[in-house]
């Protein structure tokens, strides 16, 4: 069984937690386990380790989206936890669609609607949506937000989903 | 209306008995709301804040729920004054840390308040005596939907209204209810009750929400989830369970009087004998021994007239509100001395608890 964060030497360690009834397991190598702490137990959350394994390609910084009416990037966003403006609800859908079903009762609002407001017409209103050039970033800012919000079930899946997605 | 004038006045809510009052202190909605076009106050520049608020205010100011209020930029509040409304639960604490560009607007009766700039441009709340959350969301309702004549919220079919945080999408609106369980706690039960209400998406917080402690045996309780469900129902399914509580509240009280008579005689007679004759007191113990006292009020071992006099003093007891009566900056050990006298003051007239 290879290592889950460096994914070349084999595993030595095997952790479980269980979190909300859930089984969690990690599989790490020798030397993984010493870099992130795990021999101590009192200072090692799986959520970090989760977190941990969606931080590490660089690479993405790069090519970071940002919100073309407010100029918030994805990394702001994910710090925070906030938007900048209506606009980043566009500009990050895939990421925040990602998150609702885990945090609200559903995804479509039910609830009143603004006495000035019409539909926007289809077709020609509607922007084209982004090609999803960076799914591997939005699942990682899920991801992060998920742990943000101790939402442990979302984020395991999440991190599975990345690993397939580097994996492609 | 002046700061000294709207602290004068006692608000609707002291005054009036909704439904449960014994158990269910106030009921509170607010609807989180922003502009149109216009970036979220937290990444906004501070002229972009300004202008927001100059947008808003002339608005605001023509409401009917707002002649006579009490309107004030944040930044011309010191922090006594914010402290002070943050103790009357006007504003968040998050507001309170606000300066310039923010702004508190309060109807004179302080059922009403809106805050300008906070997380999102308009945080509009109502607070009502009891459990009484149906009502509360039709005032807002109405002042809302007029707002929405005026002004074009940023608004999206699928998403609901659009907040800063995703965690508001949909309704944009908490609503919750102030509940006070000396009983639940006593019988150790209150741990049960919470962990039973987050699993059905509701949480429970403390006197100040989030991250703060349960004093006096004060709990917040409200709705999680705020996309997927109409208001009607968040606020049916909320008061449901809330209800539910309330039983299980009195068959508690009922339950200690029967069984325990000795320790509720023990928890009466401390709280009176402390607040009435103890010459420092801290706030945590003094809220604790005010929830005693009222319970003693709801169980007809101390007058139930008591119960608003309680209310009243659970607030004016708080720092700030300290520091205002005596017009001074005081220092944590010179407001327990304070509060304390103001508690032998107000009790004066207190008669000891009857035995069981």
């Amino acid at each position: 069984m290879q290592c889950d964060v460096c994914q070349q030497n084999p595993a030595t360690v095997f952790l479980t937690q269980i979190l909300k009834g859930e089984l969690q397991k990690v599989n790490l190598c020798e030397a993984c386990s010493k870099a992130k702490g795990v021999t101590d137990p009192t200072g090692f959350a799986l959520a970090e380790m989760l977190w941990g394994l969606g931080t590490t390609d660089t690479s993405e910084v790069a090519r970071e989206r940002i919100c073309p009416a407010c100029k918030l990037s994805q990394s702001i966003f994910r710090k925070s936890g906030r938007l900048g403006c209506s606009m980043c609800y566009q500009t990050f859908r895939e990421s925040i669609n990602h998150l609702l079903k885990a945090m609200h009762k559903g995804v479509q609002h039910t609830g009143k609607t603004p006495a000035k407001w019409e539909p926007p017409a289809p077709a020609v209103a509607a922007p084209a949506p982004d090609p999803p050039v960076n799914r591997l970033h939005d699942l990682q800012l899920s991801l992060q937000l998920a742990v943000d919000g101790e939402q442990y079930e979302e984020a395991a899946r999440l991190r599975d989903e990345i690993k397939r997605e580097e994996s492609s | 209306m002046k700061f000294n004038a709207l602290l004068r006045r006692t608000p609707e809510w002291m005054q009036t008995s909704g439904p449960h009052r014994d158990i269910v202190i106030t009921s509170r909605i607010r609807l989180a709301r922003n502009l149109e076009g216009e970036l979220f106050p937290g990444w906004a520049k501070k002229e972009g804040r300004f202008e927001v608020l100059a947008k808003l205010l002339p608005h605001l100011n023509s409401l009917p729920e707002f002649q006579d209020a009490f309107i004030e930029d944040m930044g011309d509040l010191d922090q006594i004054k914010k402290q002070v409304l943050v103790e009357k639960h006007l504003i968040s604490r998050e507001q309170a840390a606000k300066s310039a560009g923010s702004a508190a607007i309060i109807n004179p009766e302080q059922s009403i308040s809106i805050m300008v700039n906070e997380e999102d441009h308009l945080r509009i709340q109502s607070i009502r005596s009891g459990l009484d959350l149906t009502q509360a969301f039709a005032v807002l309702d109405r002042l809302d939907t007029e707002l929405s004549t005026r002004v074009t919220y940023a608004f999206d079919a699928q998403l609901g209204f659009l907040t800063a945080c995703p965690t508001n999408l949909g309704t944009g609106m908490r609503a919750s209810a102030m509940l006070h369980l000396p009983a639940l706690v006593l019988s150790d039960s209150m741990n049960q009750v919470i962990s039973a209400v987050q699993k059905i998406g509701l949480a429970v917080r403390g006197l100040y929400g989030e991250g703060t402690e349960a004093l006096a045996n004060l709990f917040q309780i409200s709705n999680q989830h705020t996309l997927g469900e109409n208001e009607l129902d968040i606020i049916a399914r909320l008061e449901k369970v809330i209800e539910q509580i309330i039983n299980h509240e009195r068959n508690a009280r009922a339950k200690l009087l029967q069984d325990d008579p000795n320790r509720i005689n023990d928890h009466l007679g401390r709280a009176y004998a402390i607040l009435r004759h103890a010459h420092i007191l801290e706030s945590k113990e003094a809220f604790n021994h005010l929830s005693m006292l009222r319970m003693g009020s709801d169980t007809g071992l101390l007058p139930v007239e008591l119960g608003k006099l309680l209310d009243t003093v659970l607030v004016e007891i708080q720092p700030a509100h300290l520091q205002i009566a005596s017009q001074k900056k005081l220092t944590a050990p010179e407001r327990d001395v304070m509060r304390a006298q103001m508690l032998r003051e107000k009790l004066q007239q207190l008669p000891e608890p009857r035995l069981l």
